[in-house]
């Protein structure tokens, strides 16, 4: 019974092997780079948000500095001089200058106002002696104050600027120095902060107006809405990051911070993918490498997978085929003794068939003158007498083919060994109307093989070519010469031949032409180990409808090397 | 030779028929033969009388051919003794041979043609 491979298992098998390497590859790579990854990102971003922080807070303290230390130098001159030099026009006048080459034109403008809000001196570049502040926003919210910042405003002059404002009391009546500060130069203290292609800061006031230049490239309408608070541990006070989105889409870290006693705002604004575009970067680089070493992954798994299966598949093949030649030989072996064990027991009544007839015999020679039917009775018991010697060959030649059973190498003469399988086949050959034409060479050197392979070997052959010519017969012609240092054996039929696309296959294993059942595919195949294991070559010559011819060449007195020679097999 | 010079042969073989017919050829031909047919009563012949020549059956039920040889050769060292084999048992004749036979056949055999045999060694043996 031939044990019916299914091919399923094989692809279940790789399946399973290509699964269990992925996974095993996969599932540390996935866990180890998933915690780096995280641990990375992580880590990154609160890199990022510490800086950021960082530089939000320097820049705020530096602003906050540059307000207070314009302030002192109002609230200085205030103190320093009285209501009445510094309404003198040619005084404050010099005291302008004075400033302006100790700070640069960072002071615009200096100015004196009277309760009701006209201004009573001034010194700068516009004409603006005598203006009336009486309803501008910043003269009325710094009345109740004594010192006071406004924000950036267009005012009389058309151009953006704020002033420094410092309420005083002279003889009962409020009077108010102020100075106006560049805006430029305030501007410039801001906008140094840039980082990345996105990043800069602006200052809002309480109503979320500008009090520094937007940036050129910020559209009107643009809105940034905080979506989440971003925890940051940092010793800045009053510092908060945030995860906002923007009116365009994108996404934006803000980082924001009071300035000016909570009036103004700092703020510090980025698109995230540029925040992290650093990060981001390294994560894709990683994510490329992952992704081809992923990649490989899978296709070393399938593939070695695949090789290895295929592997196991020869193997199985090779282990199946070797246990087929077992039982083939098993079965040629146990043949062979049941024909011993037959030839035994009739041996022994042919023996005394063969001796009663001799008995009588010589009996006979006593009594033959006196028998009518002497000569015939003698006649008779020489018939009885042939007969037996010729069933006493039969079994001699029944035993001779049982007689080594084992693969023993020896020398072996091909003739004998030729004409006793021809003997052994001649009841099947008779059957299947096919005579023998024999051509065998008698004085030929013998060659180093195992009788029972051997026999093995032209019995499969004879055997296919007889079936090959039933049941129309034919002519089975076996030659048997030397040919240099071998001798050449040549087993041809006259049946219907081989077709070409089988010829090329006809020695592989389990290949078959015959109905399921009938044969194992395995003969030629077996034939074809034996003889290559002698060191012989076995071809076939066929044509359809010329018959086959088989050509086995043996070389004379072949070393024994079976031990080296019988495996050979290579999986690549 | 010790009674004239007719030759004294046993026959041991389990097929009743085969020695029976073999001694009876054997006595025609002038031989003096007595016949076997297992290891004990071929002892018991031996005990009581002495043979020139011993044909004995490698096998045989119960005590085999061997054997048998073995114990002729003990018991009268001086008497050849001419092995039947069935044919491919070359071993088995190695054997015999080395255990002291004279000679071998493979059953069937042609009966003049052990007679010569039988002959032959026992005129070898004298």
């Amino acid at each position: 019974m031939m044990p019916v491979r299914k091919t399923p298992s094989y692809d279940k098998l790789t399946r399973n092997i290509t699964l269990t390497v992925i996974s095993v590859s996969f599932a540390p790579l996935i866990l180890v780079g998933g915690l780096i990854f995280d641990q990375f990102r992580s880590i990154y971003h609160e890199k990022v948000y510490a800086h950021l922080v960082e530089v939000v807070d320097k820049h705020k303290e530096g602003i906050d500095t540059f307000l207070r230390e314009k302030l002192a130098e109002i609230q200085f001159l205030n103190k320093a001089f009285a209501y009445g030099q510094l309404t003198d026009a040619a005084f404050l006048d010099r005291t302008l200058r004075q400033m302006q080459q100790q700070y640069g034109r960072i002071f615009v403008d200096l100015g004196v106002i009277d309760e009701s809000g006209r201004q009573v001196a001034y010194a700068g570049p516009y004409d603006l002696l005598g203006a009336d502040y009486s309803n501008a926003p910043w003269f009325l919210e710094s009345r109740d104050h004594i010192t006071a910042i406004s924000d950036v405003f267009l005012g009389l002059r058309k151009s953006p600027h704020f002033i420094i404002a410092i309420n005083n009391h002279t003889d009962g009546s409020q009077w108010t120095l102020r100075a106006t500060i560049d805006f430029l130069a305030f501007d410039n203290l801001v906008e140094n902060i840039r980082i990345g292609e996105t990043g800069y800061a602006y200052i809002l006031n309480r109503d979320d107006v500008f009090q520094t230049r937007p940036p050129a490239s910020r559209a009107r309408a643009f809105a940034l809405t905080p979506v989440a608070a971003i925890p940051v541990h940092s010793e800045a006070e009053g510092v908060s990051v945030s995860r906002s989105r923007g009116s365009d889409g994108e996404t934006y870290i803000t980082v924001s911070s009071p300035l000016k006693s909570g009036d103004w705002m700092l703020v510090y604004q980025q698109n995230w993918d540029d925040a992290f575009s650093p990060m981001i970067r390294s994560e894709f680089f990683t994510l490329v490498i992952f992704l081809l070493g992923g990649l490989s992954i899978v296709a070393m798994a399938v593939f070695i997978s695949r090789k290895l299966v295929a592997r196991f598949r020869l193997m199985d093949r090779e282990t199946e085929l070797m246990n087929r030649q077992v039982v083939e030989s098993g079965k040629l072996a146990s043949i062979g003794e049941l024909a011993a064990g037959i030839a035994h027991e009739i041996n022994n009544p042919v023996a005394i068939m063969i001796e009663e007839a001799g008995w009588v015999g010589d009996l006979l020679e006593d009594e033959k003158k006196e028998l009518s039917c002497g000569n015939e009775v003698a006649r008779a018991l020489g018939q009885v007498r042939t007969q037996g010697e010729r069933c006493r060959d039969i079994t001699h030649k029944l035993l001779s083919f049982a007689r080594q059973a084992d693969s023993k190498v020896s020398d072996v003469a091909l003739v004998p060994l030729i004409e006793e399988v021809v003997t052994l086949s001649m009841q099947q050959a008779r059957f299947a109307k096919v005579s023998f034409e024999l051509d065998l060479e008698r004085a030929m050197p013998k060659v180093c093989a195992s009788v029972s392979e051997l026999q093995q070997v032209f019995l499969n052959l004879v055997n296919n070519a007889i079936q090959a010519m039933e049941p129309e017969g034919g002519i089975l012609t076996i030659a048997c010469r030397a040919d240099g240092q071998c001798a050449a054996i040549r087993v041809q039929d006259t049946g219907p031949g081989i077709p070409a696309s089988n010829l090329s296959r006809i020695f592989d294993p389990f290949f078959t032409t015959k109905p399921v059942g009938k044969g194992s595919g395995l003969g030629l195949s077996i034939c074809f180990g034996i003889i290559h294991r002698m060191g012989g070559e076995i071809d076939v010559e066929s044509a359809v409808g010329k018959g086959a011819r088989f050509t086995i060449r043996l070389p004379f007195g072949f070393p024994a090397r079976r031990g080296e020679q019988s495996k050979e097999v290579r999986y690549d | 030779m010790n009674n004239g010079d007719r030759i004294r042969l046993i026959i041991v073989d389990d097929e009743q028929e085969f020695a029976d017919v073999l001694v009876k050829r054997m006595r025609r031909r002038g031989m003096e033969a007595a016949a076997a047919f297992n290891g004990e009563q071929a002892l018991r012949l031996m005990r009581g009388n002495s043979f020139d020549l011993a044909i004995v059956d490698l096998k045989l039920e119960g005590m085999d051919g061997i054997e048998i040889l073995r114990i002729f050769k003990m018991l009268d060292p001086g008497m050849p003794v001419l092995m039947l084999t069935g044919h491919g048992c070359e071993a088995a004749a190695d054997l015999s041979m080395k255990n002291g036979a004279a000679d071998y056949l493979s059953k069937p055999m042609d009966f003049d043609q052990l007679v010569t045999r039988a002959l032959q060694v026992s005129r070898r043996e004298e």
